[in-house]
């Protein structure tokens, strides 16, 4: 067997069953939101012996979307949560995983391990411990509205509100923000930090001026595996949010599944779909001026 | 310096039990004699006992567990070949389709598919969603596995070589035992995200093949109710055997290294 027959036979199974179903359904999606709907939802057919019957290819699904600013208004609305959520986990992951490649070098796989581990479990009994916790019985909600209550508040609803999608998404997607950022700051040099000290720097400083500038790369690619998953998440606000944190993933599920109406659903995914690549290019090469 | 150390110390213990506190409530509760998840009122294993005479919840789980084992099956085959590839040669087409489903929302994957098998006249159902499981699984176990090569002693298979054996032979009496950890955790692997997938199965199921995902989601979409508690952690305990097993059979593995 010559070697290219063997690469062809080795490479050629995968590559085959990834285009059929992954590239060719996603081109098919692209290629739906130029079609028209169908009466009865679906896909109006491509050919048509009716003159009046709608058929072959339109814009109409993108005048539609242009049309109305309620769409941009969505999209941004995504990114902003997906923003807050890529800051928030940020925030949280960073002690954690400075912690962590400071610790001593035996218990680090174990303290990763226990990051990955809540990952593990499924996607939505981690939504559901939420709807748990946030619920109107919990203890955690009679406390807080306790708390608040001494200030004269009145008593918030916290679960079904944007606060409890935050802290879905969150949750959610931590682990990602911690792993690039471990795999970063574990490799730096700790002598870098004592010629910084011998030099007079304080621990702030030494931190601003020295660890953190080093671990932008792992922050970048931290924010990329929280950012674009986050955008497109239908579930949590589904399960956590009120009607005020619809997001632009339910809005698609909406267009495939209830509202019935595929090309202007796929239209929507081709935007997701532009801003995911645009957001991971982005990443990709704001990391790559770095070194490290 | 060492006040430092302690306040990092003190806000990742923060962060560890806001990972695992949410959890540990689901479980508690599951043995909570009281319809409503709010408070202890004494232990009980009556959630289990209807777990188990839930004949839907049952019918969910015998199928997730058919399209679990049947899809991380071919998808291990699959990925296998393709983290081999992605070693071995230089190729293009091969990582991006790899690594692509990968990186992207999954609801983008979920209607593509929709859309894909309304098309071709096929009826959602397990089919379907095996088929889609396959395709989102490949990309992990071929990472898993090209990482367990990167790891290996190319002079080992040049060895063989040099003895005689034929590529075929090399590989399979030298390269294939070397990489079966990464190949057994990719397939562990394979099977827990089909097990726990709901975003893309929920676009790809039909009537009658609601899996164990979905069924959660179905109740808890309606109420809150402590049965779930109890499926929950028993997937959770399922999980967490599948883990521990995949740690000793690659230590590393789950990290992607």
């Amino acid at each position: 067997m010559t070697p290219r027959a063997q690469k062809w036979l080795i490479s050629g199974p995968p590559l085959v069953y990834l285009l059929i179903f992954f590239a060719i359904p996603t081109l098919i999606m692209g290629l739906a939101s130029f079609r028209y709907a169908g009466e009865l939802g679906g896909l109006a057919p491509l050919t048509s012996g009716d003159p009046d019957e709608l058929a072959g290819f339109t814009l109409e699904s993108y005048q539609r979307f242009f049309s109305d600013l309620i769409y941009a208004q969505l999209f941004f609305k995504s990114f902003i949560y997906a923003t807050v959520t890529t800051l928030l986990c940020l925030l949280l992951a960073y002690p954690l995983a400075l912690t962590i490649s400071r610790s001593p070098k035996k218990y680090r796989d174990l303290l990763v391990l226990l990051v990955i581990l809540p990952f593990w479990s499924n996607f939505l009994i981690r939504i559901y411990a939420w709807m748990i916790i946030l619920g109107p019985q919990s203890a955690f909600s009679k406390l807080f509205n306790g708390a608040i209550g001494i200030f004269g508040v009145e008593p918030l609803p916290l679960l079904f509100s944007p606060f409890a999608v935050l802290v879905g998404l969150v949750y959610v997607h931590l682990p990602f923000m911690v792993l690039p950022l471990y795999a970063n700051l574990e490799k730096h040099d700790p002598t870098l930090l004592d010629a910084a000290q011998d030099l007079g720097a304080g621990a702030w400083k030494r931190f601003w001026r020295v660890t953190f500038p080093l671990s932008l790369p792992g922050v970048y690619a931290g924010a990329a595996l929280v950012f674009i998953p986050a955008l497109g998440i239908f579930a949590i606000p589904d399960l956590l949010g009120g009607t005020d944190s619809i997001l632009i993933g339910n809005v698609i599920k909406q267009q495939f599944l209830d509202a019935r109406d595929w090309p202007f659903g796929g239209v929507l995914s081709i935007v997701l779909t532009l801003l995911a690549i645009l957001f991971a290019g982005l990443a990709a090469w704001v990391a790559r001026g770095q070194r490290y | 310096m060492k006040r430092n150390s302690r306040v990092l110390w003190a806000a990742s213990l923060g962060t560890y039990a806001f990972l695992y506190v949410p959890l540990v409530v689901v479980v508690v509760y599951s043995f909570n004699d009281s319809r409503l998840n709010a408070e202890w009122v004494g232990f009980t294993w009556h959630w289990y006992d209807v777990l188990f005479h839930d004949e839907q919840m049952l019918g969910a789980a015998w199928n997730s567990l058919v399209i679990g084992l049947v899809s991380s099956a071919v998808a291990t085959a699959l990925g296998t070949m393709a983290g081999y590839a992605m070693y071995r040669y230089r190729l293009r087409l091969l990582p991006v389709l790899v690594l692509t489903p990968i990186a992207i929302p999954e609801i983008l994957m979920g209607v593509s598919l929709l859309i894909f098998f309304v098309m071709l006249n096929l009826t959602l159902g397990l089919v379907s969603i095996i088929l889609s499981h396959i395709a989102f699984s490949v990309g992990f176990v071929a990472i898993v596995v090209r990482s367990r090569l990167a790891g290996m002693d190319d002079s080992l298979t040049e060895a063989a070589r040099d003895l005689g054996a034929t590529p075929w032979r090399s590989f399979r009496l030298v390269t294939l035992p070397l990489i079966m950890p990464g190949i057994v955790a990719g397939a562990l692997m394979a099977f827990t995200l089909s097990i726990d997938d709901f975003v893309i199965t929920f676009f790809t199921a039909g009537v009658d093949s609601t899996t164990l995902p979905l069924q959660i989601y179905s109740m808890i979409k309606i109420a809150v109710t402590p049965e779930v508690n109890a499926v929950s952690t028993l997937l959770m305990l399922l999980t967490l055997l599948l883990i521990v097993i995949a740690t000793r059979l690659a230590p590393g593995a789950l990290r992607g290294e």
